[in-house]
């Protein structure tokens, strides 16, 4: 629409004008020059030979679109479509109930209107190159680096299962359908050859997870669904491409040999095996190279961009399965890249993945919608109808036959309405449009593939994409009968569910328990060696302890509001006496229904760690850990204080401030777990020598202590000497000790992995290395914007 | 034996407490499980923890690990029947029951006063409840529960409010068996 803007105001120019040429010297026709007065002769104003006096020759204002031109209309169509989302979520509802690629096509279907009428041609940017060279590889980044690596390779198999298998069984089935039905004389299309139907199927059985996961993670499907259809989105990109090309090298032969096919299916596995092997090494080799970028901080997103693109296009070059190879670098390095770079690299890495990748998928959405109505169709209702028909029914089938097969093989069978999400979930999306949109053009009913395959993504985004959601609250809600239920079932039902879910962590479920053993063993004798810069003989469990640990504490000081700190977890019972003698309330029905409503919208949902990772617009988003870590850590403080409560109602004050305080300062707190456990040393297998101090005297150990109560409640009017002795043994009482000195342990840590970090200069507050606790300051003491607050009681 | 785990399941669970003692001393600690990260984001996990430890006692070993993992093997249906042979056996309804029951009464006096539980439902909810509100709520859900009128949930109470609840279900780990 731009370049029509500025051709008018040429125009307009030039015939108020009237000069025949005002083009710059060296641009083309499209240059204009603004000149204050108007030279005498046609020559450029520059190059006037004559400098009459009085008037200037010089153009005080210049307007030189073309320049500018590619990289401002990039600019506009991405700020456009920014704007667009911006705009759905201003209206919050919409959001829920309407997918955002719903939104997105539509406002592409709007612009697309506009300039229809205005007989303008879209830009023509999606040609082949830029979808799969610029615009794809940010979307298969951003799902392959958000990918929660745990559940996935449980699920390894099923997922493969689905995504191979899957896609090839639609594939096959829908193109011998519709070539059955092409020989069918009524609708006319017999010409197309059974090659062009496989071509044509494959590019319209790839799905997208996008709408669906969003959908699934409000109804909190198990997370096994959820791993699953994210898993087949993913691969099934691969697989697609890769079909897409095989059939289209094969339409393009005359005659198929036996021989061919069987060439192309062994070329198949080379594609992905190859794919996946070469981003694992990648995958190593940016690991290695983040190793040795300590000095070199703002480099570092760079390089894991740099490396995975680069992934890409070699996977490019020997035409292996580039998506497999960014999926598989992204997934490898990561692990070990976020343990090597500083904790602004790791936002910043996963801040730029996300936009760019949302960017690419929001303009690849709004662009259909523009292409929708700016191009040539080509309309064959019995065609178009059939291949949308054949579309869902052997999606349909497909789910439904396969999970048969593979239901036996699974720890936690898929029952029917599992399938029935995954087979109504099975939107097309972005890939099938690029890839239909970029079919060869000696493909002889090309427009009407395209034109197809539009149909089918716009049906599948709107109609499954809207209903989805009511329907699998439909089919959730005929299951549980949420009038009778009481109370007491809601609460301790979440009470068992959270239980069992801990269990199972706890046990560490991992189905291929023994390779992962395996794994893990090679692992750290010999990659974590070689990949990670400063590598600690301790586990990455509490390496991703550690990491929460740090982004909570930065969080939590920055974020001084709520009542998050209630109530403790362990503390013992003494505190939480209230009046305890109410008589009984009479509550109302609509009490009860109020009390169901505020208890399913608050208690935290188990397994939050693989659903907040899949939301594919945002970033994880880890709200309520960062809850119950505080919450601990309040709880922990408290309990350190607990001697002092006796008697009072204390306990019930809300605090206002957050016990994770920077630096060492929780290691040199809590020392007195020593004091109370003196059940010998704790082998840890971290040296931290500063931990190992023996049975310390308590005054000096919990002198740190001191200024806390100055800041807070008022029961620690006891002194605090004999507070602090009677807390060591309410800790024991309270069961603890062993609390705190895991914290102790472990915020130990956080010295130590700050110390790393210093070198950004980020936290002036961190402190190199654990060490004596004697003349530490309370560090929230330091923190200047700290405002000590009265506890209240509630 | 009494505990009817699979020889694999018990070499398997043996491995992750192994790799979970990281004091190597055979026993595991508090610390040791509190170094599970997704135990400490989990609500209940603290008192998750505590389960495994008997009364008074910093220390578990193997046999207490899997007496208490026990609690959570599926009820076989051949199993559903021989109830009270030699015993009841540890996944037994009743006992699943109990050790939900003992995730919320701390003091083990075999109640649930209102303050224990709403200690737990504190830990169970996110900040937009009021202290008021969840106070109603406790006090709804002793109401509904409570039978003999001290306010408190006592076992029997809780077996019977919850005899709807598919607790054989929801109470099991697939894998246990």
């Amino acid at each position: 629409g731009y370049l029509h803007f500025t051709k008018k105001k040429k125009k307009t120019f030039l015939r108020t004008r009237g000069s025949e040429t005002i083009s710059k010297a060296g641009t083309d026709q499209s240059g204009v020059a603004l000149v204050i007065n108007r030279p005498p002769s046609n020559h450029t104003p520059d190059t006037d030979p004559d400098p009459d006096p009085g008037e200037t020759t010089q153009a005080v204002f210049t307007l030189n679109y073309p320049r500018i031109q590619i990289p401002f209309e990039i600019t506009l169509w991405v700020l456009l479509a920014s704007f667009a989302k911006i705009g759905f979520h201003v209206y919050h509802k919409i959001t829920v109930w309407v997918p955002e690629s719903c939104l997105l096509i539509s406002i592409g279907l709007i612009v697309g209107g506009i300039m229809h009428s205005l007989h303008e041609k879209p830009p023509a940017v999606l040609t082949s190159n830029a979808f799969f060279l610029y615009m794809l590889p940010p979307i298969v980044l951003d799902s392959g680096y958000f990918m929660p690596t745990r559940p996935f390779f449980e699920n390894f198999g099923t997922v493969l299962w689905f995504a191979v298998v899957g896609t090839l069984w639609n594939s096959i089935g829908i193109g011998i359908s519709l070539f059955a039905i092409c020989q069918i004389e009524v609708f006319g299309v017999q010409d197309i050859t059974l090659q062009e139907n496989f071509l044509f199927a494959s590019i319209i059985s790839a799905v997208e997870p996008v709408a669906v996961l969003t959908v699934f993670e409000d109804i909190s499907v198990h997370e096994q669904l959820y791993i699953v259809v994210f898993g087949e989105c993913l691969f099934n990109d691969a697989v697609t491409v890769v079909l897409y090309n095989l059939f289209n090298h094969v339409a393009a032969l005359e005659v198929v040999e036996a021989g061919d096919v069987f060439l192309d299916i062994g070329r198949f596995f080379v594609v992905g095996l190859g794919g996946t092997i070469f981003g694992a090494l990648f995958g190593f080799v940016t690991a290695f190279t983040t190793r040795f970028t300590g000095k070199v901080r703002e480099i570092e997103p760079l390089i894991i961009f740099l490396y995975s693109y680069l992934a890409y296009l070699i996977a490019e070059l020997f035409a292996i399965s580039s998506i497999m190879a960014i999926v598989i670098c992204a997934l490898t390095m990561k692990y070990y890249v976020e343990e090597n770079v500083s904790q602004r690299s790791c936002t910043t890495i996963r801040h730029v993945i996300k936009m760019v990748g949302s960017v690419s998928e929001t303009l690849i959405f709004f662009f259909l919608g523009v292409v929708t109505i700016t191009t040539e169709h080509e309309w064959n209702w019995g065609y178009i109808l059939f291949a949308l028909l054949f579309a869902l029914l052997w999606r349909g089938l497909g789910i439904l036959v396969l999970t048969q097969i593979i239901n036996p093989f699974r720890t936690i069978p898929f029952n029917f309405k599992d399938q029935f999400g995954l087979a109504y979930g099975g939107l097309r999306g972005a890939v099938s449009f690029a890839l239909a949109f970029t079919l060869p053009d000696n493909i002889g009913r090309k427009d009407l593939f395209i034109t197809g395959t539009i149909v089918v993504i716009i049906f599948t985004v709107f109609i499954q994409g809207i209903t989805i959601r009511p329907l699998l609250k439909l089919m959730n809600v005929r299951k549980t009968n949420r009038n009778q239920e009481t109370i007491n079932d809601e609460i301790h039902k979440r009470l068992m569910e959270h239980t069992v879910a801990g269990i199972e962590d706890l046990c560490g479920q991992w189905s291929h328990y023994y390779w992962k053993d395996k794994f893990m063993k090679f692992n750290n004798r010999i990659l974590r060696k070689i990949l990670i810069r400063d590598n600690h003989p301790e586990s990455s469990i509490v390496a991703l302890y550690k990491k929460l640990e740090l982004q909570n504490a930065m969080e939590v000081l920055d974020q001084m509001s709520g009542d998050i700190s209630a109530a403790p977890s362990l503390i013992s019972l003494h505190e939480e006496r209230k009046n305890a003698s109410k008589s009984r309330k009479k509550f109302l029905s609509s009490d009860v229904t109020n009390m169901h409503e505020l208890l399913s919208k608050n208690m935290y949902k188990i397994r939050h760690r693989t659903v907040s990772y899949t939301n594919k617009h945002t970033l994880p988003d880890d709200i309520t850990a960062r809850e119950i870590l505080m919450r601990r850590h309040t709880s922990l403080r408290r309990s350190l204080r607990a001697g002092s409560f006796h008697g009072t109602n204390a306990a019930k004050m809300s605090q206002k401030y957050f016990s994770l305080p920077m630096g060492r300062s929780l290691n040199s707190r809590f020392p007195p777990r020593r004091l109370v456990h003196a059940d010998g040393d704790i082998e840890s297998e971290i040296n931290y020598s500063s931990i190992r101090h023996p049975q310390r005297v308590s005054s000096k150990a919990v002198m740190p202590l001191r200024p806390l109560n100055t800041l807070k409640e008022v029961a620690s009017s006891v002194n605090t000497v004999d507070g602090q002795n009677e807390e060591q043994r309410g800790c024991r009482r309270s069961h603890l000790g062993s609390n705190v000195s895991r914290s102790g342990h472990l915020t130990s840590h956080l010295p130590h992995g700050s110390s790393r970090n210093c070198s950004d200069g980020d936290h002036d507050a961190w402190v190199e290395e654990p060490q004596n606790n004697s003349d530490v300051q309370h560090p929230l003491m330091r923190r200047p914007h700290w405002l000590p607050q009265k506890p209240h009681d509630k | 034996k009494k505990l009817n785990i699979s020889h694999s399941q018990i070499t398997r669970l043996y491995s992750r407490f192994h790799s979970l003692d990281k004091g190597e001393n055979g026993a595991l600690s508090r610390e040791d499980f509190q170094r599970i990260p997704e135990l400490a984001i989990n609500p209940l996990g603290d008192r998750i923890i505590n389960a495994f430890f008997p009364e008074g006692e910093d220390q578990v070993n193997f046999r207490g690990f899997m007496r208490t993992l026990a609690h959570f093997r599926p009820v076989e249906d051949n199993e559903k029947n021989k109830d009270l042979t030699s015993g009841e056996p540890l996944n037994s309804r009743t006992n699943k029951l109990h050790f939900a029951f003992q995730l919320y009464d701390l003091d083990r006096d075999d109640k649930i006063s209102r303050d224990e539980l709403l200690q737990v439902l504190r830990m169970m909810v996110g900040v937009n409840i009021s202290d008021e509100q969840l106070g109603s709520i406790a006090d709804r859900t002793i109401q509904e529960a409570d039978t003999n009128g001290d306010m408190c949930i006592s076992f029997s109470e809780f077996t019977k409010v919850l005899e709807k609840v598919d607790v054989e279900q929801k109470m099991s780990i697939r894998f246990l068996h």
